[in-house]
């Protein structure tokens, strides 16, 4: 069984988002799990420009693999002022450095109070093991 | 028992394996109230009884073999190389399975992937798929696509009345369930009416290249506008055409269907067809259907793939982009097959047959008293001929007496074109055939009026 | 001519075939045409292509290529292809032969329909045989393919609960096990997919059922026998169930092959079903389709058939044969494709009911059941099961051991190519972890039923002792694996310049 990376400054969601922030903004992207479930990725279909709001649990982008494709999901709302276009022509980053340089978009937090409700590391290396077992 | 090889001997061996007495304990996990129904179907027949009753079937039927087809409307008696045939004959194509596994279906991937770059080609798309079921369900699909691409945001689609209307039916028919609008095809909209309707609702407007009665509309300046209104244009159209006309492309469509029957494909009493369906690249990964691509293999060796797989509904389930799982993929290789013989030079006089034929036949046609052909427009193999007489009474007459299927009864779909005759004459049409076609014409008028009452039902 | 074609970049082998394009010479042509018979028409300059970019070669080329690319399939007439819910069986020759009679094969679908009775009195007399065998009361042959028979399905049950005037009913419950075209069809109806998982047997999970059913529930999409291959144990459990809060029974008929005088899915309870007649009832897969696949409904649904369907018109009298004509049905759903269906496919499907009868399907059935329990009952303690029962036509193991780490279903695939066989379906049905599920079908002998077991026991062996002989499988296919990563990456899909309009029209 694989050890996937689950850095503790980061906060993650059951559907194996992350985010990390770093003063009033936050970074999301995909977990080690999930680019692992996923294996090479080949595109990123991004569907937020930077000026949009994003909410909790809206869909932000979809994520496509040879074998599958999955939905990314806003961890929190805000605004997003950052977008990683970087993945445009090499999407396979996210595989290779998935908390890194592999990010997806960055958000201005209108609310971090929804942060508290995310899981933390230990939490949620727990989650990915109970899904493998 | 046909074709299934197993002895006495081997079913004991094998029940003894399972560990059952006999064939009837395998299905004990079925309610025993209702196991073993009687099947009310008459008892197996040899391969010459069968054979001697599926005679008798097709024999029942007039077809283009014995009679002269002038009929049209979506379907096309047109040459059909014999090497298509024998291909399709070929075991290894047609009893294979969809080419899920690359390494043992490089034949049938090759195929498509040729067949793809031809259809590219001939509508001057970037892309095509492996295939829909026929062109009315690719303008169903094309409709999926604009909806998609607007994420839900546009509503409205524009259909010209000049296409097809079984595949407008089928449209409706497909799209029952959402709460798209479908404007534009109750009347007689020309192309400028249809481009009065955009506004910043709509997400795509459809016409036909050529339309429904064989016109070559004037399409200029339509992408502008489509375009301009920040919709997108699809056309409908007519392979063979495109051997003589400019594609789609060159006039700015964003996606291309159509029916490829003519391709290759006998008419079959309606199926199996082929649905075509060619887009631009940036639109790929909203497309439905199987796409082959080309890479390599673990040698480096140039190799064929199903690709894109993520958008079918094997993998995305109810986020695919369509249901859609088997296609007409033996269809496709029989276009590809007729495609490569006929090849740039043949198509072209394929073509130029089914223009040249069709323009004598509708002179010969309008020069008759008491008809008419409208040739205002430039037209391709189809023409309206409008009659002094219901079309059904015409084509009993054709039949009966001169061994000719007449063309369609446009009434039936547009009720304002009462006695108006859709005629078809393709390259399959002699000029013997076409100058007693005018003969029985010119004479059904009297012979109508001398019968007293028809054979035939007419529904 | 090949070895100009041979492109031999850093050593990697030659491509196994050139493209149609790359053979041939320009201004060389296959077809044998007729110059015109008639005056030649003033061709409208103005609307005229330039160009026509498709192939220049004899007929010759043409025979060969598509020859040699046949050579790199696999097929059934080739040998044996267990790919579970696939129903791979003989294509029977005589099918082909029918289809291509001329009668049928020239016949326009447009033509008055008393010029067409033969192909109609076949149309109407599929629809019976089929109707009976399901145990419903009518049959529409118009869907193309098992998906758009499941599209009807859905439409009707929809369009049944609106005419009810119960459009709060908008959810479909689909099990976790269901193949990919259930939940996709739902969607595309604009209803809900409600997933509900299956327990430990393999069996709809009667408890969760329980909580899902209520009256926003339009009705149930389930196989039978199962995507596991197995006979749900409390199917009239089911079906109860879904009945009792007002929701219709749908059966998605991929399975049939174990079904065929075994029970009828109207007397199980169900409203509406499809078939796939290029699985169960022998009409071959051409590379990917053409299909069919008819639905069958019940008296609540009949009404809302696609359509046109063949009727009787005319009774006609004794000694006479009746009038068939195409009639839509009342509320119909609509058209689902012009036309009126794969014709060509249930030539062929009439064909084979005709030499089967109902003696034959019986057998077809009896010995697919039997061909599938025997393979079995030969892997069992070999490869992982999820369940120890009596299967249907096919089984799932898991393509996995536990002494026999990183091999994975994908491996044994490929490996099993090296032995000469089609690998069976791979990673479905979802719900089992490396699914393997196969399927033999009942025209396979025992012969190549117990070849074929050899050959998994073989890989299992080789599995714990070489994997990387699997790991680097297959070696002896004409292509090795291939990079599917670099193809959805790369995506060429067309191997010819497409000339760049809008830069063109900006000129």
């Amino acid at each position: 069984m694989a050890d996937w990376k689950t850095p503790d400054n980061a906060k993650y969601t059951e559907n194996d988002e992350w985010i990390i922030v770093d003063g009033d903004t936050a970074k999301v992207g995909l977990t080690d799990y999930a680019q692992d479930q996923l294996s090479d990725i080949v595109f990123v279909d991004m569907q937020v420009e930077v000026g949009d709001t994003v909410s909790a649990g809206d869909s932000f982008a979809t994520v496509e693999s040879v074998k599958a494709a999955s939905d990314v999901y806003a961890p929190a709302s805000g605004e997003v002022v950052a977008v990683n276009s970087a993945l445009d022509d090499t999407p396979e980053t996210i595989n290779g450095d998935p908390f890194g340089a592999g990010w997806m978009i960055e958000i201005k937090l209108s609310d971090a109070g929804e942060l508290d409700g995310l899981l933390d590391a230990a939490a949620y290396a727990k989650h990915c093991a109970e899904r493998e077992g | 028992m046909t074709y299934i090889p197993h002895t006495d001997a081997d079913r004991k061996a094998m029940l003894e394996a399972i560990g059952v007495d006999s064939l009837d304990d395998l299905f004990d996990a079925v309610p025993a109230d209702l196991r073993f129904p009687e099947l009310d179907l008459p008892p197996g027949l040899s391969e010459m009884e069968t054979a001697w009753e599926l005679n008798g079937l097709a024999s029942a039927n007039v077809a283009a073999n014995d009679f002269a087809l002038f009929l049209g409307a979506g379907a096309y008696n047109h040459f059909i190389p014999s090497v298509v045939n024998h291909i399709l004959l070929r075991g290894e194509f047609y009893t294979a399975y969809t080419p899920y596994q690359p390494e043992l279906s490089q034949g049938t991937l090759q195929a498509i992937f040729e067949y793809q770059s031809m259809m590219c080609a001939l509508t001057g798309m970037d892309v095509a798929n492996a295939s829909h079921y026929d062109g009315a369900t690719s303008l169903a699909e094309a409709v999926i696509v604009a909806n998609a691409h607007f994420r839900g945001k546009r509503s409205k689609i524009i259909l010209s009345p000049g296409v097809n209307p079984q595949y407008r039916a089928v449209v409706r028919t497909y799209h029952q369930g959402n709460d798209l609008k479908f404007v534009g095809d109750k009347g007689s909209a020309t192309v400028p009416d249809l481009v009065d309707m955009l506004d910043d609702d709509t997400a795509m407007l459809v016409v036909s290249y050529p339309n429904f009665f064989g016109q070559i509309d004037d399409l200029t300046g339509l992408a502008k506008s489509v375009h301009d209104a920040g919709a997108l244009l699809c056309m409908v159209v007519d392979p063979i055409a495109l051997g003589l006309f400019k594609s789609p492309g060159e006039l700015g469509a964003d996606i291309v269907v159509g029916e490829g029957q003519p391709l290759g494909i006998p008419l079959s009493f309606g199926g199996p067809y082929l649905g075509f369906f060619a887009t631009r690249e940036k639109f790929v990964r909203k497309i439905a259907g199987r796409i082959v691509g080309e890479t390599v293999d673990a040698d480096g060796r140039r190799a064929y793939v199903m690709t894109l797989r993520p958008r079918e509904q094997d993998i995305r389930r109810e986020k695919a982009t369509s249901n859609i799982c088997t296609n007409q993929g033996l269809m496709a290789l029989a276009a590809c097959v007729y495609m490569s013989v006929m090849g740039k030079h043949g198509l072209r006089r394929a073509a130029e047959l089914c223009y040249h034929k069709a323009h004598y036949a509708a002179q010969q046609i309008d020069a008759l008293e008491g008809y008419s052909v409208d040739m205002s427009q430039p037209f391709f193999k189809e023409f309206v001929v409008a009659c002094p007489e219901p079309v059904a009474a015409i084509n009993d007459v054709l039949l009966e007496h001169w061994g000719i299927i007449g063309g369609y009864d446009l009434s039936k779909d547009y009720p304002a074109r009462e006695n108006q005759m859709l005629l078809a004459v393709t390259e399959m049409n002699t000029k013997d055939e076409i100058d007693t076609l005018v003969e029985a014409l010119r004479s059904a008028p009297d012979d109508i009026a001398n019968h007293a009452h028809h054979h035939h039902h007419h529904s | 001519m090949t070895d100009e074609l041979i492109v031999n970049k850093n050593g990697a082998p030659p491509p196994l075939e050139p493209l149609i394009y790359d053979l041939g010479a320009p201004g060389r042509t296959g077809a044998i045409l007729p110059k015109p018979d008639v005056p030649e028409a003033d061709l409208p300059a103005d609307l005229l292509r330039d160009d026509l970019d498709l192939p220049e070669v004899s007929e010759m080329d043409v025979v060969r290529h598509f020859l040699r690319l046949s050579q790199f399939n696999y097929a059934i007439d080739k040998g044996f292809y267990p790919l579970g819910s696939c129903t791979m069986k003989y294509n029977p020759k005589l099918n082909e032969d029918m289809a291509r009679l001329p009668g049928f094969a020239l016949a326009h679908p447009l033509q008055d329909p008393s010029t067409v009775q033969g192909a109609l009195a076949l149309m109407y007399q599929l629809q019976e045989w089929l109707a009976a065998i399901s145990g419903l009361e009518a049959v529409s042959l118009q869907p193309a393919a098992g998906a758009q028979g499941e599209f009807a399905g859905i439409l009707m049950i929809r369009a049944y609960h609106l005419a009810n005037g119960e459009a709060h009913r908008t959810k479909i419950i689909v099990p976790d096990s269901a193949h990919g075209t259930n939940p996709a069809t739902t969607a595309m109806t604009g209803l809900e997919v409600v997933e509900i998982p299956s327990d430990d047997n393999g069996d709809v999970d009667l408890d969760k059922l329980r909580e899902v059913c209520g009256e926003d529930v339009a009705g149930m999409m389930i196989t039978v026998p199962n995507t596991l291959g197995v006979f749900e144990r409390h199917i009239q459990d089911i079906v109860d169930i879904i009945h009792g809060c007002g929701g219709l029974m749908y059966m998605d008929g991929a399975n049939m092959n174990a079904m065929l005088g075994i029970a009828k899915p109207g007397d199980l309870g169900f409203d509406v079903m499809h078939y796939n007649l290029h699985k169960t009832f022998s009409t071959p897969h051409g590379g990917g389709g053409p299909g069919s696949g008819p639905v069958a409904a019940g008296d609540k649904l009949l009404p809302f058939l696609p359509g046109p369907i063949v009727t009787i018109v005319d009774e006609g009298d004794e000694g006479e044969p009746p009038l068939y004509g195409l009639t839509m049905p009342e509320q119909s759903i609509g058209a689902l494709k012009a036309f009126w269906g794969n014709f060509g496919m249930l030539i062929r499907a009439f064909t084979y009911i005709s030499v089967n009868g109902a003696d034959g399907l019986r057998a077809v059935t009896d010995h697919a059941v039997l061909n599938a329990n025997y393979i079995r009952s030969k892997l069992q303690g070999t490869y992982p099961m999820p369940f120890e029962r009596i299967c249907g036509h096919e089984f799932v193991c898991e393509g996995h051991f536990k002494d026999a780490e990183g091999i994975h279903a994908l491996d044994i695939s490929k490996r099993l190519m090296d032995y000469g066989f089609h690998p069976p379906t791979n990673y479905f049905p979802l719900i089992v972890p490396e699914a393997l599920l196969i399927e033999p079908t009942e025209t396979e002998t025992k012969e190549a039923c117990d070849a074929f077991v050899e050959a998994m026991l073989a890989i299992a062996k080789e599995a714990k002792e070489s994997p990387d002989v699997l790991h680097e499988a297959p070696h002896v296919t004409p292509v090795k694996r291939v990079d599917d990563v670099r193809a959805a990456k790369d995506l060429i899909l067309c191997c010819r310049v497409i000339p760049d309009w809008d830069a063109e029209a900006a000129e």
